[in-house]
C-alpha cells in the first residue's frame, strides 16, 4: 500500500514503472498467502515481468517526467472520499474474512472441488475449472487476447522500408554488455525449459497455458533486448508469430468443434477418447497449448511492435 | 464476531481509492494507465479474498489435506491478469500514437491542441467575424 502511496506522489515516470512492478511483486507475494498460487504465479510473471517491460519501451518513445497537473485534487480528492465511505458501508454486509459458510463457498465450489478428482483426474482443481468446466470462458478470454493483438500490431504499423534501413543502422543498445550476453545465452534455454515445464505440468501443480506463455515470451523478448531486432526476427519471423497467434486460438476452437462432431456438446472432452478420464487430460492439455501458444505470440509480438517504434523514432531524427 | 472481520476489504477500498485518485487527478496518460492496474489489482484482491477459506491450503487436491480455498475466483483472476495486460498494452499503444500525433501525453496540452485546430477550421469556414464571436463566448 505504501508503494502505491508513492506512486500517486512521485513525477519520475520511470521510478512510477519501477514501483508498479515492485508493487506487482508484493500482490504476487500476497496472493501465495491467500492460497491462490497460480494467481500469484500468473502476478509475478505478468505484472512484475511483462507489464513492467512494456511500460519502459513505451517510456523511451515519451517525456520521461510528468508535468505539474492543473485539475485541483481537493475536488478529486472529495470525490475519492465519498466513494471510499460508500464502498466502506457496503462491506459492512459483508461476510467476514476466510468465512467457510460465506455464500462465495456455497454455489458451484464445493462440487468443483469433491467431484474434480474423479470427474477430470487432475490433481489441480484450479486447471480442471479452467480448461474444462468453463472452457468455454477462457475460450472468450483467449480471443480478447488476440483482438488486442491484433489492435497494437494495428496501431503500431512499421513500414518495410524503416525495418530494412534500420536493420544495418541501429544495433541493439546492449550489444556491449558482454557479461549479461554471456548470462543471458546460459538462462535462455533454462528459461524455455522452464516454460515448457510450466505448460505442461500445469495439469499437476501451479501453472498452465497463461503463465508457460508469457514465460516464454519472456525468455525470447529478453534475448530481443540483447542481441537486436534483426536477429530475433530472423528466427522468429514476423509472419510465423502473427500465424501462431490464430493457430492457438485455432487449435482451441478446434478442439471444441472437434468434440461437436465427436458427438458430444462444444470442449465437452468425455468424448475425445474412449475413456472419459483419458479423453478429459487429452483436451486439456491441446487447449492449455492453444492458449499457451496465442499468449507467448501476442506477447511477443506487442514487445516487437514498441520496439520497432522506437528504432522507428530514432531513424527518423 | 466483531467489525475487525471485514479487514480484506477495507484494504481493497483503499488501494482502489488510490488507483482511482490517480485516475481522476493526473494528466499525464501513462500515470493514468497505472493507476487504472492499481485499480485493476484491488479488485484482484477482493476477489481472491473472497476465495480464502480460513486453515486452508491451495486447491491442489492431495490425499493429506481436507479443506481448500474456493478455485474459481482463482481461475477468474488468473485469466482477467493476462487479459488486463493486453489491454493495457492496447492502451500503451494508443498513448504512443497520441505522443506521435500531438507531441505530448498531458490531457491539457492535447486539449488546447484540438481548440485552437476547431478555431482554425472555424476561421477557415466563416470568416473572422463568427471567430470573434466564438473567442467572446470562450
Amino acid at each position: 500500500m505504501a508503494t502505491a502511496l508513492a506512486i500517486v506522489r512521485l513525477n519520475d515516470l520511470f521510478a512510477v514503472v519501477m514501483l508498479a512492478g515492485i508493487y506487482s511483486l508484493l500482490s504476487a507475494a500476497f496472493f501465495v498467502d491467500l492460497n491462490a498460487v497460480d494467481v500469484a504465479f500468473t502476478e509475478a510473471s505478468v505484472g512484475a515481468g511483462i507489464s513492467t517491460l512494456l511500460m519502459l519501451a513505451s517510456l523511451k518513445l515519451v517525456k520521461r517526467y510528468e508535468e505539474k497537473t492543473r485539475y485541483k485534487p481537493l475536488l478529486a480528492l472529495g470525490v475519492v472520499t465519498i466513494t471510499g465511505a460508500l464502498l466502506i458501508y457496503g462491506t459492512l454486509d459483508m461476510p467476514h474474512f476466510g468465512d467457510p459458510n460465506a455464500p462465495a463457498h456455497q454455489h458451484v465450489a464445493p462440487r468443483y472441488i469433491q467431484d474434480s478428482g474423479t470427474e477430470i483426474g487432475v490433481p489441480n482443481i484450479v486447471t480442471s475449472v479452467l480448461a474444462s468446466y468453463r472452457g468455454f470462458d477462457t475460450l472468450g478470454e483467449v480471443v480478447v487476447i488476440f483482438t488486442a493483438g491484433i489492435g497494437v500490431m494495428a496501431l503500431l504499423l512499421v513500414s518495410r522500408r524503416t525495418k530494412e534501413e534500420s536493420q544495418k543502422l541501429v544495433p541493439a543498445d546492449m550489444r556491449q554488455q558482454i557479461i549479461l550476453r554471456v548470462v543471458a545465452k546460459m538462462m535462455l534455454p533454462l528459461i524455455l525449459l522452464f516454460a515448457l515445464y510450466v505448460q505442461f505440468h500445469g495439469d499437476f501443480g501451479p501453472g498452465g497455458g497463461f503463465q508457460a506463455g508469457v514465460i516464454f515470451a519472456a525468455g525470447i523478448i529478453l534475448y530481443t533486448m540483447l542481441f537486436g531486432l534483426g536477429v530475433t526476427q530472423r528466427v522468429f519471423k514476423p509472419e510465423l508469430i502473427a500465424l501462431l497467434t490464430a493457430c492457438g486460438v485455432l487449435l482451441y476452437a478446434g478442439v471444441g468443434v472437434v468434440c461437436m462432431l465427436l458427438g458430444g456438446n462444444f470442449l465437452d472432452y468425455n468424448v475425445l477418447s474412449h475413456d472419459p478420464v483419458h479423453g478429459q487430460h487429452l483436451g486439456i492439455l491441446l487447449i492449455e497449448l492453444g492458449v499457451g501458444i496465442t499468449v507467448a505470440a501476442v506477447m511477443i509480438t506487442i514487445f516487437h511492435k514498441f520496439t520497432w517504434r522506437a528504432v522507428k523514432h530514432k531513424y527518423d531524427q | 464476531m466483531n467489525i475487525l472481520g471485514l479487514y480484506n476489504y477495507w484494504i481493497v477500498v483503499i488501494l482502489i481509492l488510490i488507483g482511482f485518485y490517480i485516475v481522476i487527478a493526473h494528466e499525464n496518460l501513462i500515470k493514468k494507465l497505472i493507476g487504472l492496474s492499481i485499480f485493476q489489482t484491488a479488485v484482484f484482491f477482493f476477489y481472491i479474498s473472497v476465495g480464502m477459506v480460513k486453515g486452508s491450503t491451495a486447491p491442489i487436491l492431495d490425499d493429506r489435506w481436507q479443506l481448500y480455498s474456493n478455485p474459481l475466483p482463482h481461475v477468474l483472476i488468473l485469466t482477467a491478469i493476462v487479459v488486463g495486460i493486453s489491454t493495457t498494452a492496447l492502451g500503451l499503444a494508443l498513448v504512443v500514437r497520441i505522443q506521435e500525433a500531438y507531441g505530448s501525453i498531458e490531457e491539457h496540452e492535447i486539449q488546447m491542441q484540438d481548440t485552437n485546430d476547431q478555431l482554425e477550421c472555424q476561421l477557415e469556414a466563416y470568416g473572422p467575424r463568427k471567430q470573434f464571436n466564438i473567442m467572446k463566448r470562450l
